[in-house]
């Protein structure tokens, strides 16, 4: 039981900036806008987010510009998408290019300088609790506000009037416009909302987990979110549970290696991203057999109000 | 209805729209009174559901103006509409299939609060159903709703945001029998209250049982505006085709040929994996219509698409001329000469974004002189695809426009175009004349009894009995999968005897019933 308590806690740590991404990207999937650019938003986020920090002293200025930068990068992907009606996977490809080439140019610079971060700041009381305690309640407040923000996202897409117009944009916009709202504009704000929690993710890894800057610091991290949207069919709780999985076959992997085994270093850092493959090629074939998923329907596919589908 | 002394709630002046070349609207001039039921008839493409559309904000006239009891409107959305007390049910639902009934009643509300107000709505609910006649389980999903109950909660939809005047857009088209007579109710109880409602159906005997006045459309203009009760069923039609329209169908009288098709109690499963069809054995004749009976939803679409190699049949055969096709690939049916002519065309019937050539050549490409080795010949793909527009009087643009960019009923036409212009020697048509106006609807079933002349044996499954009794040879009635009796001369059969089947009582039965009486 011991040795688990380390490696559970790295694992929530480790998932954290995936699970910011993912639940992200959940809101605008939600809204039918797919949104492929998250790897180059969190690696903008982690650049700006560092900068940001290292200039001003402050983490959460950090913190609070990676998400500024990501909410204007994403509103670029959205006014293509939306407004332009372009080609979903094209604009997001081409935002991951962008924020990969941007932030490796802007952020030469600070290449091998530190900051100091967001430390860690246990729960009182709740981290005595034993087993739990030093699991969950053990961590940075970045850590806190992802437990605070999964459970608000469930409710709010659930049981709030904004939710409701949430979930009926992503199925039938048709619908939504009829009813009278605009669709673009609620499109244009979680395209955005979902572009700054993807670069908080990002600025997670460089301003509190490792408090430095590195080129593809991200290491595909915003393509593994991508893919737990569906392993977590659009379901916060669900997402939040793979993004720990991902962070706890992560930090089990470096306990593997920091232990020595024969197995080659490559192979065992390899081992997360066979786990995403798998669970998705799992949850494909469970699909073909015909188990409704939650893959809002019109998700990917502009809308303009005057042509008929 | 006296229209001079009343202020009518809604007026539309010179009302005129074009899509590219298109001219859907010419200075059309429609009002609505309180509790009135205006209705609006025309041919396909004829702009009925252009001019409504404009009504609810959606589109934007390119001429012309609206009055909201007096009050010159313009609507920029549909939110603007409804909050002046229009709503629209549309010929294509606009709910959102995953949410449930009261969620999609209650989405976009403006005064809705922050977190929703489940009890409260469903209470409203309860509330407007007592009222209107319009039963609804609040707490289903829609996707579980049958076609009918989801119109009652677009209706609701409307009257739940206080809708003064209500526009139906070809309501009728998807109903059964029953519903209809249900629907009726409701608009004689919203006419009673002071609404409006405006009605589009092409069905004639409908339009002049309900409606207090009509206004006939023809290519965008309004023909005349004439009392309804003053209205028959031959001078609707000659006003909105232009010509005489002949509604008897005369029907040639033919010995039936060898067996065509076969099916040997077969079993199938809906997508959802519950049985939908079990079995099931008939089987049709060259020069034969088998009609198909029942009410929506009891096996009919798996029934056409397990005959036509669509769906995994569970057990039994399909025999085409005594080959043994179970197993086959629609492609297989395709060959052996079956032409299917689903109920959906906008699903299995045609793809909405490819142009009227591709969608003629998506079941032709495969054969001369379409192809050309591994080569189309867009040549006579074209050449083909304009002979089927002139000759089933598809009414586009062109033949390189979107089919989704045609009215419904057009759509409809090109499709049945496709399946029935070439030679096959089975026809599987469900709802053949769904959504076609009078005089398309004569032309569909000329062309079937055309085809079945020719020597085609025909499955004809149709909700609307009236077609289904004019046109089989024999007529069968299924429910729940089953066939409940098959009866050998359709004239004959008496409704009262077709509707005990289609609710699940077996011929054997139903006869010593109405004996016993
Ligand atoms: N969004 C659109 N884009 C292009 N053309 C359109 C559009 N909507 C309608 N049209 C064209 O305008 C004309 C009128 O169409 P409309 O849908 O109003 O006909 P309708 O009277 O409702 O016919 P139906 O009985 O078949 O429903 C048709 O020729 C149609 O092709
Ligand atoms: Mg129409």
């Amino acid at each position: 039981m011991e040795i688990l308590i380390p490696i559970l806690s790295a694992a929530i740590r480790s998932g954290t900036p995936i699970l910011y991404a993912t639940l992200g990207e959940i809101l605008t999937e939600k809204a039918g806008v797919l949104n492929l650019g998250l790897e180059g938003l969190m690696l903008l986020g982690a650049f700006s987010g560092f900068s940001a920090t290292m200039v001003t002293g402050n983490p959460w200025v950090g913190l609070a510009a990676a998400v500024c930068v990501g909410m204007a990068v994403s509103a670029l992907h959205a006014f293509l998408c939306v407004t332009m009606g372009a080609n979903q996977v094209v604009s997001g490809l081409a935002i991951t290019m962008f924020g990969t080439g941007m932030s490796a140019l802007l952020g030469k610079a600070y290449v091998g300088e530190t900051i100091r971060g967001l430390g860690i700041l246990p729960v009182p009381l709740l981290a005595k609790v034993p087993l739990l305690g030093p699991v969950l309640f053990n961590h940075d407040p970045l850590v806190y506000l992802s437990y605070v923000l999964v459970g608000l996202t469930c409710w709010f897409i659930s049981s709030t009037r904004w939710g409701l117009t949430l979930r009926a944009v992503g199925e039938n916009p048709r619908a939504v416009d009829a009813a009278g709202l605009s669709v673009a504009r609620l499109r244009y704000a979680y395209t955005m909302v979902g572009g700054g929690l993807a670069a908080l993710g990002g600025a997670y890894l460089s301003v509190v987990y490792t408090q430095m800057w590195v080129e593809m610091m991200t290491a595909g991290r915003g393509w593994i979110a991508v893919a737990l949207v569906i392993f977590g069919i659009w379901n916060p709780l669900r997402a939040a549970f793979g993004s720990y999985l991902f962070g706890g076959v992560g930090a089990l992997q470096l306990r593997i290696q920091a232990a020595g085994t024969t197995v080659p270093a490559p192979l065992l850092l390899m081992l997360p991203y066979i786990l995403t493959i798998v669970v998705l090629v799992g949850i494909s074939v469970r699909k073909g057999k015909g188990i409704l998923l939650g893959a809002p329907a019109s998700l990917g596919q502009p809308f303009h109000r005057e042509e008929r589908d | 209805m006296e229209s001079g002394k009343q202020q009518p709630l809604v007026q539309m002046l010179g009302i005129t729209k074009s899509f590219a070349s298109v001219k859907a609207n010419r200075g059309i001039n429609f009002d609505v009174f309180p509790g009135e039921v205006h209705t609006l008839l025309g041919e396909n493409g004829a702009g009925k559901s252009t001019l409504m559309n404009i009504l609810n904000g959606l589109y934007q006239p390119d001429a012309g103006s609206i009055r909201v009891k007096g009050a010159e409107c313009r609507f920029s959305s549909p939110r603007e509409a409804i909050a002046a007390g229009i709503g629209m049910v549309h010929q294509h639902f606009m709910l959102v299939p995953v949410l449930t009934v009261w969620e999609n009643l209650v989405m976009g509300l403006p005064d809705l609060k922050a977190v929703l107000p489940k009890r409260e709505v469903i209470r409203k609910i309860g509330e407007l159903s007592g009222r209107y006649g319009l039963d609804v389980e609040p707490e289903a999903q829609v996707w579980q709703l049958s076609v009918g109950e989801q119109q009652r909660v677009e209706i609701l939809k409307m009257l739940y945001r206080n809708a003064e005047v209500l526009v139906l857009d070809e309501p009728t088209s998807v109903l059964t029998p029953q519903e209809v007579r249900r629907l009726f109710d409701t608009i004689c109880q919203m006419t009673a209250e002071g609404h409006g409602v405006v009605f589009i159906s092409h069905k004639l005997d409908e339009v002049m049982e309900i409606s207090d006045r009509i206004t006939i459309l023809r290519s965008g203009e309004v023909v005349e505006t004439l009392p309804g009760p003053m209205a028959t069923r031959e001078m609707l039609a000659e006003k909105m085709v232009g010509r005489k329209i002949v509604f008897a169908v005369d029907k040639a009288v033919l010995n039936p040929g060898d067996t065509v098709l076969e099916a040997e109690g077969i079993c199938a499963l809906n997508d959802r994996g519950l049985p939908a069809i079990r079995n099931l054995s008939l089987s049709i004749r060259q020069g034969e219509i088998l009609g198909i009976a029942g009410i929506a939803g009891n096996g009919q679409k798996e029934l056409c698409e397990a005959l036509v190699g669509l769906r995994p049949i569970q057990f039994g055969r399909v025999l085409l001329r005594g080959k043994d096709m179970t197993g086959r690939k629609p492609m297989d049916f395709l060959r052996a000469g079956v032409s299917y002519i689903p109920a959906d065309r906008k699903g299995t019937g045609l793809v909405g974004a490819m142009n009227l050539r591709e969608n003629f050549a998506l079941k032709n490409f495969w054969r001369k002189p379409y192809a050309k080795g591994p080569f189309l010949s867009w040549e006579s793909i074209a050449g083909e695809t304009g002979r089927i527009v002139e000759r089933f009087g598809v009414s586009a643009p062109g033949l390189g426009i979107p089919v989704r960019n045609l009215s419904g009923g057009n759509q409809q036409r090109l499709m049945l175009g496709r399946e029935l212009s070439g030679t096959p020697d089975l026809i599987v048509a469900m709802q053949p004349t769904w959504g076609l106006d009078v005089g398309a609807t004569e032309f569909v079933r000329d062309q079937l009894l055309r085809q079945r002349e020719r020597g085609a044996a025909i499955l004809l499954v149709s909700e609307d009995l009236e077609e289904v009794l004019a046109l089989s040879d024999r007529l069968a009635v299924i429910h729940k999968g089953e066939i409940m009796g098959m009866v050998e001369d359709p004239r004959s059969a008496s409704e009262e005897e077709l509707g005990l089947m289609m609710a699940g009582i077996r011929r054997e039965t139903a006869i010593e019933g109405e004996k016993g009486r």
